[in-house]
């Protein structure tokens, strides 16, 4: 953990979409009972949240939400975008969020990972787009920029995002797990790397952290599926908010990495009752990916606020008359912007 | 603290790949020992030796390799005047040897890079693992979190499109080292005592459009799809550079790569990287290249290559055009680089005449 990181500064943030968060809660505890958490309940999980004692928390329900944004408004945080409600009330700089079937991973030497210390190192230190470095992260103790890597370019950007990754069950889409049932991610890759400027990926929100101050706004609930459900091969509301947080941290200046920590994801579901629903997503893609592949937002837009506010009016312009989900995703970000304006504490200063 | 593999660790591969079709170049100035722990991953291949410096000297390859070797008065003889292009005294003269094979695939490696180890203690088959990246698609325009795809227990993650999912031909394969990392001479004088303990895992795709700084040591490539863009440029005697001959070259490769929609993987394999250089003599010769890599990485970053550049010729003269136009205000040895890049893909043309029916290489993207 970073000396200079203090525990307070520190949100974890946990969309509850199982009432029972016994088992996840204690097994993730000598990792996360020193910081602050926020448990959000899926405004649709009918059951009582359990949660084992000991821990300094603040749960909101489906109540507590309505109260905030009122009932017309807390649909938006149906299913996995409960989490983002986390987010809007959060007040710390820092957040972690995991998926809340996720357990804490074991290296390669069988030492359990700490996530949440490792997502803190990613964002405290510099990310590097421009130029890419073939050690991958160069301010990892044992590594740095290797020859040809210009020195202009050494004090990198702030990162603002860290994506992390997943052993056993691997983020896969319904019909790639269909496919092939039994394959388990097993291959820990001892790697973090800065993703280059104006590269773009799907940025998986099961093992994330950010820094809220300078992006905050840009994580948003916003593309719903018609069949949207409650496992994540049914979803690509992650998805869609990466490619917003992408190109507006390219735009801005600041860095995301990804790779470590890892998290170890507990088989659940079954992918090809999913694959039915999950179509729509996959078919989707095809349009999403070219459509942020090409956004450039405007020099005016410097705040994080601004270009979500400009991307959401590109998305309507460019592809609203592809099909209304787009449509309405639109709608929905320029409603978050001006419910984080109001709810949400303001970001600071613009990314660097 | 790593180690690398004895010889009697390495094992032979019961079948090994593309021994017909696969060259291995090693540029070399003093002896050819390292290939003893080398032998039962290289010795089905046919190797190309290219002996720098004193010509006069006689460098013993170890029995039992199928081998050319060309010194100095070989490549003299073959090109002529057109020799001028192929630097001396620097071990950038291993490009002479992708240009004199008549393989599909390209594989160079230092002479003091040796057999590495894995975390499991195997010794890694570098060459095995290259012509797996060579022969398995890149993914350069959406990156994948899993890294790689194409590799066994991998795949494309949620939210990748199918439509990206085909991927483009591997053109370049780049490996990376254990032990001596590749540093700069500044990063070496502070840093004498770091090495590279960490074996990550991972290949992937450096996505189109990012430029990374390539190095010569553990270097694979199709030579039909991207060859002749792997010039090392003009270094060592009678040169202001050394060092940059790699950089250079992947600098231009990863242009013309974007350009025609090839790929360009890193990270596995790794091989052994044994010495270290000396930092001071390299600061003498990398010194103009870390002010001048200022200026040449926007260069390259916001080079442009015109549709009709539909072959890696037309693409690499076009650059050697650019490079003239916008890098000889930097220093006139761009200028004299440019020239001797336009003669280097005219001795390659003519040791490499378009067979009849050949197809061209390359499209634009």
């Amino acid at each position: 953990m970073s000396l200079s990181i203090k525990d307070d500064e520190i949100d974890i943030v946990i969309g509850a979409l199982r009432p029972d968060l016994t088992s996840f809660m204690n097994e993730w505890r000598t990792i996360f009972s020193r910081f602050h958490l926020i448990i959000v309940k899926d405004p649709d999980l009918k059951e009582e949240l359990k949660i084992p004692e000991g821990f300094n928390l603040d749960v909101y329900k489906k109540p507590d939400i309505d109260r905030v944004v009122g009932t017309s408004t807390s649909t938006i945080f149906s299913g996995y975008s409960c989490r983002y409600f986390g987010y809007l009330v959060s007040r710390k700089k820092y957040i972690i969020s995991v998926d809340d079937d996720c357990y804490p991973a074991k290296d390669n030497k069988g030492i359990l990972v700490d996530a949440v210390a490792q997502h803190i190192t990613n964002l405290t230190t510099p990310a590097t787009p421009f130029f890419f470095n073939t050690l991958y992260d160069p301010f990892t103790e044992g590594a740095d920029f290797v020859r040809g890597y210009p020195f202009s370019l050494r004090s990198g950007v702030q990162c603002a995002l860290s994506c992390g990754l997943w052993l056993n069950l691997a983020d896969y889409d319904a019909p790639t797990q269909a496919l092939k049932p039994e394959e388990r991610n097993s291959r820990y890759v001892d790697a973090v790397l800065t993703v280059p400027a104006r590269t773009l990926m799907p940025i998986s929100g099961i093992n994330i952290a950010f820094n809220r101050e300078v992006i905050g706004p840009a994580l948003l609930p916003s593309l719903r599926l018609g069949g949207e459900g409650k496992f994540r091969w049914e979803t690509m509301e992650d998805i869609w908010s990466g490619m917003c947080v992408k190109v507006v941290c390219d735009h801005l200046g600041l860095g995301v990495k990804t790779g470590m920590p890892y998290v170890w994801r507990n088989d659940r579901g079954d992918a090809i009752a999913s694959l039915r629903k999950e179509w729509e997503g996959v078919k989707l893609m095809e349009e999403v990916v070219p459509f942020f592949q090409s956004v450039r937002l405007s020099r005016e837009a410097t705040t994080t606020e601004d270009c979500v506010a400009e991307v959401a009016n590109v998305v309507k312009e460019q592809l609203e008359s592809k099909d209304p989900m787009f449509a309405r995703a639109a709608k929905a970000m320029v409603d978050w912007v001006k419910l984080w304006k109001s709810v949400g504490s303001s970001t600071s200063s613009p990314g660097a | 603290m790593v180690e690398p593999a004895t010889a009697t660790q390495a094992a032979a591969p019961v079948m090994p790949q593309l021994k017909d079709e696969l060259d291995i170049v090693i540029p070399t100035i003093r002896n050819l020992d390292f290939l003893e722990m080398w032998r039962p991953f290289f010795q089905p291949y046919h190797l190309i030796i290219v002996q720098d410096g004193d010509p006069s000297k006689t460098i013993k390859v170890p029995p039992g390799f199928d081998y050319e070797l060309y010194n100095r008065n070989d490549i003299n003889k073959i090109l002529g005047p057109k020799a001028s292009c192929i630097s001396f005294k620097d071990s950038a003269c291993r490009c002479f040897g992708y240009m004199v094979s008549k393989k599909k695939y390209i594989f160079t490696i230092d002479d003091d890079c040796f057999v590495a180890k894995d975390p499991s203690g195997k010794a890694v088959n570098a060459l095995e693992q290259h012509i797996k990246n060579l022969q398995c698609p890149s993914t350069p325009f959406f990156f994948n979190t899993l890294y790689d795809p194409f590799r066994e227990g991998a795949d494309f993650v949620r939210g990748y499109p199918f439509s990206l999912r085909e991927g483009v031909p591997t053109a370049v394969s780049h490996g990376l080292w254990l032990n001596i990392p590749d540093y700069d001479a500044p990063t070496q004088l502070v840093k004498p005592l770091e090495r590279n303990t960490r074996f990550v895992d991972a290949v992937l795709t450096i996505p189109k459009g990012t430029l990374f700084p390539m190095c010569g040591m553990n270097l694979a490539f199709d030579r039909d799809l991207i060859g002749p863009a792997m010039y090392f440029g003009l270094m060592g005697d009678g040169q202001p550079i050394g060092r940059y001959d790699d950089m250079w070259a992947g600098w231009c490769i990863k242009v013309i790569c974007d350009h025609l929609g090839l790929g360009v993987k890193t990270g596995l394999p790794y091989i052994y990287h044994s010495k270290a250089s000396n930092p001071f003599v390299n600061l003498r010769k990398e010194y103009k290249g870390i002010f001048w890599q200022e200026e040449i990485i926007p260069f390259f970053q916001q080079a442009v290559l015109p549709k009709d550049c539909t072959t890696v010729q037309k693409c690499y003269v076009e650059l050697a055009k650019q490079v003239k136009e916008k890098l000889s205000k930097v220093d006139p040895y761009f200028d004299k680089l440019a020239d001797a890049m336009v003669t280097w893909i005219k001795a390659w043309d003519e040791l490499n005449p378009p067979t009849a029916g050949s197809v061209p290489n390359g499209k634009a993207a």
